[in-house]
Formats: C-alpha cells, structure tokens, sequence
C-alpha cells in the first residue's frame, strides 16, 4: 500500500512512460525469432513456396496458397514412423511412470539398508549429463540383441530398444519428481492399511497410486512429449526408415541428396507438433515447473 | 523362571531379524526395476566407456578380439591437429551460451516478467518455454529458415528496409547461431528458478526500500540478486555441465560446420568419432577416449553439486507445486 501512495506522489513524465513501456518492448523484441518461427512454419505448410514470411505462387507473386504439403498423409510410410513415435511415447509413459514410483516409493516410504546410497545416486545421476554414454549403449545394445527372446525386441535398432535407453535415462529425474510427491502424502491412511494386514504392494497399488494420480499425470505428460520429439537417441541407435519415428523421418527428408522440398517438410513439422500444442495449450503452468525440474542435456 | 526368560528372548530375537530383512528384501523388490535399468543404462555404460576407450576397436576391426593400447587414445586425443580448436570452441561455447543466455538472458527476463502484471509476466515465461518442448528437429527447421540465403531468409526480409546487407546468416556467422539456438532452449531453465525465486523475496523488504528512496537498479544490486543467490549459482553450475555436453542442436543445425570444425565442440567430437563417421569408419576406441573425459567432468561435477547444495535441497526444489 505504502509503494502505491509513493507512486502516486510524482510526477508522471516522459521518463516514466519509457521506464513503463521499457520491459514490455523488450520482451517482445526477446520472443520474435520464436514468434517469427512459428509464423514461418504456420505460412509455409500453406503455401507453395516462401520468401521471407511470405507465401511465392509458381509465378512468383505473393500469394500461392495450396493444401498439396499435405499429400505426404497419403504416404503409408508416414503412418509407420507416425506408429513408432506413438509407441515410443506411450512406452516413456509407462515405463517410466511405473518403474519411478515404485523405486520411490520405497524410497519415500520404506526403511532399508542402501536407501540412502540410492537416493544420493539417484540425484548425482539427476545432474550426470547422459548424453556422454551414448557410445557405451551401442554396446549395450548390441549385446542385448544377441539374447535370445530379448534381441528382437529391445535390441539394437528396435522401437523397444530406443525406448528402453530412453526409459533408463529418464529415471533420476522421474524418482525425484514422484518421491516429492509421496513425501507430501499423508501416511495414516497406508497404515491403517497395512495394519489390517494388507501387502505393501497391495497398499501401493490400491491406495497410494490413485492419490497421487495428479502427480502421474503430470510425470506422463512430460514423458509423452520427451518420447514424442525424441530425436537424438532413436537417430544413434536405429537404422533406416523401418524404425524410425517422426523427428528421425524428418531429418532424412532434411538431408536427402534431392532438392529438398521445405514446404513439405514444414507441413510434416506441423503434423508432429499438433499433440505438443495440444499439451502446451492445456497444461501449461505443469509444464513450466516440471521443464524446470526436469531439464537435462541440450540445455 | 531365568529358563523362560532366555527363551521368550531367544524367540524374540530372530523374527525380529527376519522382520528386517523381510523389509529390505520387500522395498528392493519395488527398487529392482530401477535399480537394474540403472544398473545396466548408467553403471555399465560407464565401466564400458573406460575399457573401449583403452582399445583400439573400431568397425573394422569389430569381429576381432580387443587389443589394449593403453592411454594412447588419449595421447592420440591432445596431439590431434584439430584439439586445440575444439577445445577453444567448446569453452567459448559453453562461456558465451551462459553469460548470455542461460544465466543473463534469463536473468533479465526474470526481473522483467516479475515486474509487469502477473498474468503477462506469466504469458512470456510460457511464450519462451516454447523453443524448450518444440521438437528439436522442427525448432532447428525454424531457425534454419530465419537464417536462410536471400531470398528465403526471415532474418534478410526484415532487415533489409534498413540497409542490412543480405547475406546467408547461418553459414557467414555460424557461431552467432549456434549460441542463440542453444540459448533460446536453455534461458527458459533459468527464467522459471530465478523468477519463482523472486516472487517468494518478502515483499516489506521492497517496499522498505522503496520508502527509503531506493531506485530500482539498487533494489536489484542490494535486494533481488543476494536473494535469489543459490538459484543463480545453481543454475549457472548446473547449465555449465549441461552446455559442456549437449551437441543435439548442434548436430542438426551445423554438424560442427560450415568448413572443418568451425563449430564443432567437444561432445560433437566424441558422438561424431565414433557413432555418426561420414565415411562408416567408427573409430569407437577413439570417441570413447574423448566422451570418457567429458564422464569425468560430469561425476565429479554432480558430486561437487551434491555436496555444495547441500544434499540437492535445490534439486528437489521446482517440484510441482511451485507456481
């Protein structure tokens, strides 16, 4: 109240209106290449060619606006890569959701010997930049691909494969996230549970799990997308078009030897990224906090 | 009567054993998933990395048994023509990503998104999550076309009315990119810790200073920056590490290039030696001796974190309540 009365108190000058429009006019000058990107993208999946953030007919007049990007939809190889992201973000979801709130909660909730070892490798992994033991994973891959019953599945160059390397990697981050969530639950329901002579997997499964449904989600969501626009660990660890998902698929369209056809690739852009607009439109504040929890890599 | 005693104790004593390790076994059974997949995703890999980057293995000598030639990948490694250039890029990379993005950048835009009304403030941070949960093919497409030739570049469209010479951005400044590319993803990390930071500083505090007559650059210097200290030393620590290893972006908008190793870093380096050759030869042993420094650096970082920040206090931090 006491700064109000203060502002009120001087003069309002030209100084003023600069020192109150100045940091609306740098954050907007600060998201323009964001902005002018998505607008370049949204424009190009439209239009037969660009020049700038303009749309180039045949002729080269503006304008030339044509849905013929879209053709590659009838292209049966887009839906297999399509299939695989699907499969790769859906099994992020559940692997990763399962195998993390089990190991915390026993780590939130249970008292054993190598609890604490644990915890503290959980968090020095959490900081532990992954991306320096891609190398090794060929190997581990490899040798996984030699086992009988295994191979096939989670081998090098599998869908299974891919998602399990990225499973692994994504778990620090996933114990950490749900272990929170268990330290804030409430524990005289789990024991008046476990006193009735209920099993801890039982109390885990029936009672703990749907209370902390909202923090699931929000670990699933961060997941899907993770799975979705997986590019780096799909690309080191498959070959070919047969495994492939979305941003691999792209990246060959990218670096095909024939003249690249950006407005097409534009519209495969566009296609990929309708479920993370999805998201991003409707979880928004869940995912500023948990990108800031969870950031790792590039960045 | 002393009989009895010692027996009920005797009867006692071992369930009560039994009973603890009844409890390990039952919370390692909810561990073992995790423990395994960690086991054979990070502790394997690591001992991996070691003894291939002592051997010469590469793909052609792949069917082969392991020859150990000792440190000489590593000799190799600082007597390579190229190593004083990556080096040089790597730190410059890292330096410059930092101070202006991932911790400048972001520390300014923190102040100014906390200053403005909540609800527009909150619009921005999201605006600028958005290069962070795009697709990274898709992000560096984008960026692509902004720093495209004439006449497809946004950046020549725009700029051009005001006599900036027309030029292919990307390949005649390539550093200015890389830096803005990775800088745009990494700023948000820190915009979302310092600016939750800054709205959890009392507000008396200001509001004192305020009365006192304080201008707003010294209620920054004197109140908002010791505030919200351990966030800026933990964000800088953390994206240094971060930075140091990433080459995702890199990869897809340069491949270290244009020319030889003008942007290529150091995690480049080793991904590119032995995973993705242009000519096949993977040179695994030789890659692994690079990645393998860069291992080094990453555990000793991440336990120098965890004794500073005092058990990853900070870690656990931006959980999902705050906001």
């Amino acid at each position: 109240m006491a700064a109000t009365t203060f502002e009120t108190g001087t003069p309002v000058g030209v100084r003023r209106l600069l020192g109150r429009a100045l940091p609306y006019v740098v954050l907007v000058v600060s998201i323009s290449p964001i902005v002018l990107g998505y607008a370049w993208l949204v424009i190009a999946t439209f239009s037969y060619r660009t020049e700038g953030l303009f749309p180039i007919d045949a002729e080269g007049n503006i304008g030339g606006w044509t849905l013929r990007n879209w053709e590659f939809l009838t292209d049966p190889a887009i839906w297999r890569v399509t299939l695989n992201s699907f499969v790769l973000a859906v099994g992020m979801v559940v692997g990763v959701g399962f195998v993390s709130s089990m190991a915390a909660y026993s780590l939130s909730r249970m008292n054993f010997s190598g609890r604490k070892g644990f915890l503290s490798l959980t968090l020095i992994l959490h900081a532990f930049p992954s991306v320096t033991l891609l190398i090794a994973i060929f190997f581990v891959l490899n040798f996984l691909s030699k086992i009988p019953g295994i191979g096939s599945g989670f081998g090098y160059n599998t869908v299974g494969g891919v998602a399990l390397v990225m499973i692994s990697l994504d778990l620090p981050l996933g114990i950490w996230l749900m272990k929170g969530f268990f330290d804030n639950l409430s524990w005289d329901m789990e024991r008046a549970a476990l006193i009735d002579g209920a099993s801890r997997f039982r109390v885990w499964w029936e009672i703990i799990i749907p209370l902390i449904k909202p923090g699931l989600a929000a670990l699933a969501i961060f997941n899907f997308l993770s799975g979705w626009s997986a590019f780096l660990i799909p690309f080191t660890f498959t070959v070919g078009t047969r495994v492939a998902n979305l941003p691999v698929y792209m990246r060959q369209l990218i670096s095909d030897t024939a003249p690249t056809n950006w407005n097409m690739i534009a519209a495969v852009g566009m296609f990929q990224l309708i479920p993370v607009l999805i998201f991003f439109v409707f979880t928004q504040e869940m995912l500023l906090s948990v990108y800031a929890g969870g950031a790792k890599g590039g960045t | 009567m002393a009989e009895a005693v010692m027996g009920r104790e005797v009867a006692r004593r071992p369930p009560s054993r039994w009973v603890q390790l009844k409890a390990t076994l039952g919370a390692w059974g909810f561990m073992s998933p995790a423990a395994v997949l960690v086991l054979v995703f990070f502790f394997l890999p690591v001992i991996i990395l070691f003894v291939i980057s002592l051997t010469d293995l590469s793909s052609s000598n792949f069917s082969d048994p392991l020859t150990f030639v000792a440190l000489d990948n590593y000799l190799r490694l600082f007597r390579d023509r190229f190593f004083p250039k990556i080096l040089g890029n790597t730190l410059f990379y890292v330096a410059l990503t930092l101070s202006c993005f991932n911790v400048g950048m972001a520390l300014v835009l923190a102040l100014l998104t906390t200053h403005i009304s909540r609800r527009v403030g909150f619009f921005f941070r999201l605006i600028w999550l958005l290069p962070r949960i795009t697709p990274s093919v898709i992000y560096i497409l984008m960026w692509r076309r902004i720093a495209h030739q004439p006449p497809f570049g946004l950046i020549n469209q725009l700029l051009g009315p005001f006599g900036v010479e027309p030029q292919y951005w990307l390949f005649e400044h390539p550093w200015l990119f890389v830096i803005m590319v990775n800088g745009f993803v990494g700023a948000s990390f820190g915009l979302i810790l310092f600016s939750s930071a800054i709205e959890a500083i009392p507000k008396d505090l200001i509001t004192a200073a305020k009365v006192d007559g304080a201008s707003t650059w010294q209620i920054i210097r004197d109140i908002t920056l010791p505030q919200i200290r351990w966030p800026l030393l933990f964000v800088t620590t953390y994206q240094t590490l971060s930075l140091l290893t990433s080459f995702e972006y890199i990869l897809l908008l340069t491949e270290g290039g244009p020319g030889l190793y003008t942007t290529e870093v150091w995690a480049l380096t080793a991904y590119k030696r032995a995973l993705k050759t242009y000519f096949g030869h993977n040179q695994w042993g030789y890659g692994a001796a690079w990645g393998f420094v860069l291992v080094i650096i990453g555990i000793a970082m991440s336990i120098i974190y965890l004794r500073v920040f005092r058990f990853g206090e900070l870690v656990q931090e931006p959980k999902i309540d705050v906001l």
